[in-house]
């Protein structure tokens, strides 16, 4: 169906440790040209080891990978030609204004002096910082600083983009000013890799996704297979007793084929396609004398995506890839 | 109602999406920089930090003066008969000291980057590799170009003469630089391989004291124990200060400048390409 030279992005087998951690262990990926692809994890899932690597700023242990052809290891310097990197710590300079970064990195990109200024005054407009342009990074907000980290990647117009948790601690306005800003990119036939801890990011802009856990790629698909297959929703409930909660699960179980219970003693989650499911088990429910304070249908949260696909929660790992970073340091 | 409102709707305030892709589209790939080019501008970077937050000259330029009047009073009588005749001694040793002292902010600062996440994107430019820290260092070479300018405008103050003139002055000073700028590589490497600033700090001024004090900056070393005598004579800091008070008094030998210049290369060769493999990976 797609020939490797379609493919921007092609990842067999990579594998890094810190120490005697397996950050990544035997990643495969396969990123369509001109797609948005997002990889979808929980912190210390290996999703930032598995950017660095491909961006070249750490090597493998194993395994390889091409980006755009070139081998990540013997041809780092035409990678990095074609791609741009923006981190999961805002990638730019805090203690130089958003104009200094861009012509900054204008000119490392080999602008001239009067095409870097220009360049510069471009970008920050387009991104809404026209005004703040004269302004040190370190008194931007968090959505500025990365919108200013998002110019930054296309001071030079990148093949393929790789954006790190690009929206991880943003207000939901700011969020969706970095999620339209991406939709230009892949309208422009930017590739783009996009990493996330959101299902609600991913399935927004990704065309494909692969869920990461431990190391491992252990679900990929389109968003509509990959809520397919975990069920395109949820339904909560919360009862009035918690005494009554192992017989609402049963309940809810025989409808749904399984129920989790949650940590709040009296609520239980399940995931659930339709609607009228859901009301049968309501109405199971009312039937044996079993009161709902509430209940809500919703889309699988990331958790669900974990539990269904791992049968475990997706919670943090002990250490966060940082950690593992200094600790090999 | 038109569809036009809906969009203008879902797109958020502050980013323009027609304008955003415009910019996109409106740049072809400029040819990669050259290592100069992409030096200087790291350079350039380094200037901008002190123009946004010029205190930070503050330390290049108060310990200089501290130094000079602090020996020259207190010590200058004893030691020499007379503060005028010691300040003649000691003038270009200290000029010396101040900016070897100053080479270990470099590290501090490699160390305090290699924190920031800017770090990662230099690292993801198609740049050459060394760039970032031998501009960092050549911005540094302004500082070092400070501290050593302070050292003697104040000695000249005070009644400091130098026999060769500004020729003299000029060579004397760019000398100094250009070892510092070798020697800074070791403090680079030392902000690279430590977990914090403050370790950088200990550890290089741990390093720069006893290299800086056992040397003939402050003293003839004839009047030391003859142990010591042979390490003050052997360390490249005494050959640097011999060296500086040769060119700014008109009688310098050839070859105390070709011996500091070899160290600064040699400290350059062994010690660069160690900073760049480790700033390559590391953090």
């Amino acid at each position: 169906m797609t020939s490797p030279s379609a493919l921007a992005i092609e990842a067999t087998g990579l594998v890094k440790d810190f120490g005697t951690t397996r950050a990544v262990d035997g990643v495969d990926l396969a990123v369509r040209s001109g797609s948005v692809y997002g990889v979808l994890g929980p912190n210390g899932a290996g999703k930032t080891t598995t950017i660095k690597m491909l961006a070249t700023l750490l090597p493998p242990d194993g395994g390889e990978a091409r980006v755009l052809g070139h081998d990540i290891v013997t041809e780092g310097d035409a990678v990095r030609s074609a791609m741009s990197l923006t981190g999961q710590l805002a990638s730019v300079d805090e203690d130089l204004t958003g104009r200094e970064n861009l012509v900054l990195l204008g000119r490392l990109l080999g602008l001239g002096r009067a095409q870097a200024k220009e360049r510069a005054v471009e970008l920050l407009e387009a991104f809404g910082l026209g005004e703040a342009a004269g302004r040190l990074v370190k008194n931007y907000s968090g959505g500025m600083r990365r919108r200013l980290d998002i110019a930054a990647s296309i001071v030079v117009t990148p093949q393929v983009m790789f954006l790190d948790e690009p929206t991880t601690g943003l207000d939901p306005r700011s969020r969706n000013q970095v999620w339209d800003i991406i939709r230009a990119l892949a309208a422009e036939g930017t590739t783009i890799l996009l990493c996330t801890q959101y299902l609600d990011e991913a399935d927004q802009l990704a065309e494909g996704i692969a869920v990461i856990d431990s190391g491992k790629v252990i679900a990929e698909g389109t968003p509509a297979q990959l809520k397919a297959s975990v069920g395109s929703g949820a339904l909560h409930l919360r009862l009035l007793d918690p005494d009554q909660r192992p017989e609402a699960e049963r309940l809810m179980s025989a409808q749904l084929g399984v129920a989790h219970q949650e940590a709040d003693p009296a609520a239980l989650t399940a995931p659930c396609a339709d609607a009228d499911r859901a009301a049968e088990v309501l109405a199971d429910l009312a039937r044996s004398g079993i009161k709902i304070a509430n209940f809500s249908l919703g889309q699988p949260s990331l958790d669900e995506v974990f539990l269904a696909l791992t049968g475990h929660p997706a919670e943090e790992e002990p250490t966060d890839e940082s950690t593992e970073e200094d600790r090999a340091a | 109602m038109s569809t036009a409102p809906a969009t203008r709707a879902r797109t958020a305030p502050g980013t323009d999406e027609v304008a955003v892709r415009k910019a996109l589209s409106s740049t072809p790939r400029p040819t990669q920089a050259s290592a100069v080019s992409a030096a200087l501008t790291f350079g350039w970077r380094g200037m901008l930090k002190v123009k946004h937050v010029p205190e930070q000259l503050l330390d290049v330029t108060i310990t200089p003066v501290m130094f000079v009047l602090m020996f020259t009073y207190l010590f200058g009588g004893a030691i020499a008969g007379s503060t005028g005749d010691y300040l003649d001694y000691i003038l270009p040793g200290v000029l010396a000291m101040s900016v070897l002292f100053t080479t270990v902010y470099s590290g501090i600062a490699v160390n305090i980057d290699l924190t920031k996440g800017v770090v990662d994107r230099f690292r993801s430019l198609p740049i050459w590799r060394p760039a970032p820290l031998v501009g960092a260092l050549l911005g540094d070479s302004v500082r070092y170009l400070v501290a050593g300018t302070v050292i003697i405008v104040l000695g000249m103050i005070l009644g400091y003469r130098p026999d060769a003139g500004v020729g003299g002055v000029i060579a004397a000073l760019a000398l100094v630089v250009l070892f510092a700028f070798g020697l800074s590589w070791i403090f680079t490497t030392m902000g690279l391989l430590m977990r914090s600033p403050n370790a950088v700090m200990n550890a290089g001024f741990m390093s720069i004291f006893p290299l800086t004090f056992l040397s003939n900056v402050f003293v003839d070393p004839d009047t030391v124990p003859s142990a010591l005598e042979a390490f003050v004579d052997v360390n490249p800091v005494s050959i640097l200060v011999t060296a500086t008070r040769g060119l700014m008094e008109g009688n310098v030998d050839g070859s105390d400048i070709a011996i500091v210049l070899g160290t600064a290369a040699a400290l350059t060769a062994i010690f660069a390409p160690l900073t760049v493999r480790l700033y390559r990976y590391r953090g």
